[in-house]
């Protein structure tokens, strides 16, 4: 008997959790809730939705459609130019520019600007620019959950494969391992991502990198933990008894025996950088300003805030607010459904 | 005790030598040439280096890493690299505000967490318990960002019942008049988290066999819950809070840019935005020792809390 010709025929971990879970409504709404986000960012990348985000749709602080009844705009004061001023002084037999404004006035005719109808309101309001806040939003949605998920994966990759490693071969490995988690376990985490922004700089990836590099811990612990475990489990001396190498018995026997404990924090720590991202980005030291996100989104909100206009900040914040209620909440389902004994 | 607190002690050493060794490789091998952020933006090259020699970074490396370990026990970092300051002094000087913010914060998070965890695993099963348990979730998804930024406007520019930043040199003012806003908010938003785990703790001691045999000999309800179950959850809180003490140290970055009080973190944040490496490196190597400290003390204090268990 190979060790790879086995098939299993019974229901696997995976078929029972997710029949387990489909039984939960609260989950099964999490579930579409979190693949409607995940639909329009993945729509967004490919230009399908909001692809016209940048468009100056409406004024500037265009109202949201439901909200323009309730307060009537006193009159347009920043759109009018001041027109009664004082005529302008003739400086042109001084002015060394004089000459070539003719000449200027008619190349900038020979282009063509059409000027865009702007309108008073937008669905969910506008922004400084006049663009549309929900699609704003969701062009922001690329960013931020790009973050989380790219994020999460490198510390669950890493997490994983020091706790396989430390878990599995214990001894000198095991101390080194344990000696590198008590280091970044020492330095305060928010401090920790501080010193790494400090010195690989701003930007998306490094973002990305940052959050990777300082997020493992947790997982690695865990994973460690159910390495020791089933190391010496029946199945696993079973498969050493029939000469099955160690990589072999590391990855294919031992982890997918602990990919529900990967699973469920690999989540937890989705959430946890879309939050790190927003705050960061807040703090100037995550995504750089002239990118969208819900970071960049909400740190313009502040000031839009002490002008009244909220809803930048509504919108964003409650995107936001609800992804991250909808995968905490998978999450604990998905933990219950893995793991029925848990109850 | 003596034996165990001599051994955990010896412990903190590789780990605070890792800690020393990774702020090194990420400040000195990492973070690119000093001499360059120094300079400014027309660096001469003789300039370069001269101020290469001040700072020894034209040394081979292990004599660089000899350099920061004697800055580290001697608790001299030099100065600042933008504002000319002695890092000592900027460390000492930033501590008081952190913590005239964070004990607060501290105090009446744990208390109002463990008041509202008891009654809501009193509760339990019922519709006020669930309702509780779904306001805390939706709570806890929302940005601390978006709740600093609507009640500071809210509570301290619109209805004006607390000013909207700003710190005196007057420990009574701060506490009375500065601080009550960002502890109110540091308080809303970390009670919900506590909240949850208290509450799962509760419900663990109130499966337990004694809780049964209390009600069984006639004991009131009250006193079951505040004689037995709270007493016997307090271990595991206590254990949480012990987690959370070093965090005080740090305190709450946001919450100090926003109000802007000058403690650590914020502190922390301007240094990152200025390269100013010498005092993040300071910052971060001491708050690493001080969780060490911390974390053994809490375990000391720990198992003299509870006797059952012993100094192994």
């Amino acid at each position: 008997m190979s060790s790879t010709g086995i098939q299993v025929t019974s229901p696997g971990l995976w078929a029972l959790a997710w029949r387990r879970l489909r039984r939960d409504r609260v989950a099964v709404a999490c579930l579409c809730i979190v693949a409607v986000y995940v639909a329009l960012m993945l729509g967004s990348m490919l230009g399908l939705v909001a692809a016209d985000w940048e468009d100056e749709a409406g004024v500037s602080y265009a109202r949201p459609a439901f909200a323009a009844r309730l307060q009537h705009r006193p009159s347009t004061e920043g759109a009018a130019p001041a027109e009664q001023r004082a005529p302008a002084v003739d400086l042109s037999d001084i002015d060394p520019l004089a000459p070539r404004y003719d000449e200027w006035r008619q190349r900038a005719g020979e282009l063509g600007v059409t000027l865009q109808a702007r309108s008073e309101t937008l669905i969910l309001g506008g922004d400084q620019w006049g663009r549309d806040v929900l699609k704003k939003t969701i062009k922001g949605s690329e960013v931020s959950i790009m973050v989380g998920l790219a994020a999460a994966l490198i510390a669950t990759l890493i997490g994983t494969l020091l706790g396989a490693l430390a878990g599995y071969w214990g001894g000198r490995l095991n101390d080194l391992m344990e000696w590198v988690y008590n280091v970044f376990t020492s330095i305060p985490y928010i401090l920790l991502i501080l010193a790494f922004a400090a010195v690989l700089g701003r930007g998306v990836t490094t973002i990305i990198v940052i959050l990777g590099l300082t997020g493992w811990t947790g997982i690695y612990r865990l994973v460690r933990a159910e390495y020791l475990k089933h190391r010496e489990r029946e199945y696993v001396l079973a498969a050493k008894a029939i000469g099955v190498s160690h990589a072999k018995r590391m990855f294919a026997h031992i982890l997918p025996n602990t990919s529900h404990v990967v699973l469920v924090q690999f989540s937890l720590l989705v959430v946890a950088f879309i939050k790190t991202e927003v705050i960061l980005s807040y703090l100037g030291l995550g995504v750089p300003v002239e990118v969208v996100s819900w970071g960049t989104i909400l740190a313009e909100s502040q000031d839009e805030l002490v002008m009244g206009k909220w809803w930048q900040l509504t919108v964003a914040g409650a995107a936001m607010a609800m992804l991250v209620t909808a995968v905490s909440l998978l999450t604990d389902a998905m933990r219950d459904a893995l793991d029925p004994k848990l109850r | 005790m003596g034996a165990y607190l001599a051994r955990r002690l010896w412990q903190i050493i590789p780990t605070l030598a890792g800690v020393i060794l990774l702020v090194f490789i990420l400040f000195n091998w990492v973070g690119g040439d000093p001499a360059l952020v120094l300079a400014g933006k027309v660096p001469d090259p003789a300039q370069i280096e001269n101020i290469r020699r001040q700072l020894g970074v034209d040394q081979p490396w292990w004599i660089q890493l000899w350099i920061f370990v004697q800055q580290v026990f001697t608790f001299d970092f030099g100065r600042s690299w933008s504002t000319n300051q002695l890092v000592s002094e900027v460390l000492l000087t930033r501590i008081g505000p952190t913590l005239t913010v964070m004990v607060p914060i501290l105090l009446l998070e744990t208390l109002l967490a463990v008041t509202l965890a008891l009654l809501v695993a009193y509760l339990r099963g019922s519709l006020t318990d669930r309702a509780v348990m779904f306001l805390t979730t939706v709570a806890m998804s929302i940005s601390f960002l978006v709740y600093i930024i609507v009640f500071q406007w809210l509570l301290g520019f619109k209805l004006a019942w607390f000013p909207v930043q700003g710190w005196s040199d007057d420990l009574w003012t701060n506490l009375t008049r500065y601080a009550p806003l960002p502890v109110l908010l540091g308080v809303l938003v970390s009670v919900a988290p506590s909240l949850r785990l208290y509450r799962s703790f509760f419900l663990d001691e109130i499966g337990q066999d004694y809780v049964r045999t209390a009600r069984a000999k006639g004991l009131t309800e009250n006193r079951v819950m505040l004689r037995h179950v709270l007493r016997n959850a307090m271990i595991p809180i206590l254990t949480y809070v012990g987690i959370g003490l070093p965090g005080l140290f740090v305190g709450s970055f946001l919450l100090e840019i926003f109000f802007s009080i000058p403690g650590l973190g914020r502190e922390v944040i301007e240094s990152v935005n200025r390269s100013d490496f010498p005092v993040i490196k300071a910052i971060t190597v001491y708050l690493a020792m001080l969780t060490m400290l911390v974390n053994l003390l809490v375990d000391v204090l720990y198992r003299v809390a509870d006797p059952r268990v012993s100094f192994k």
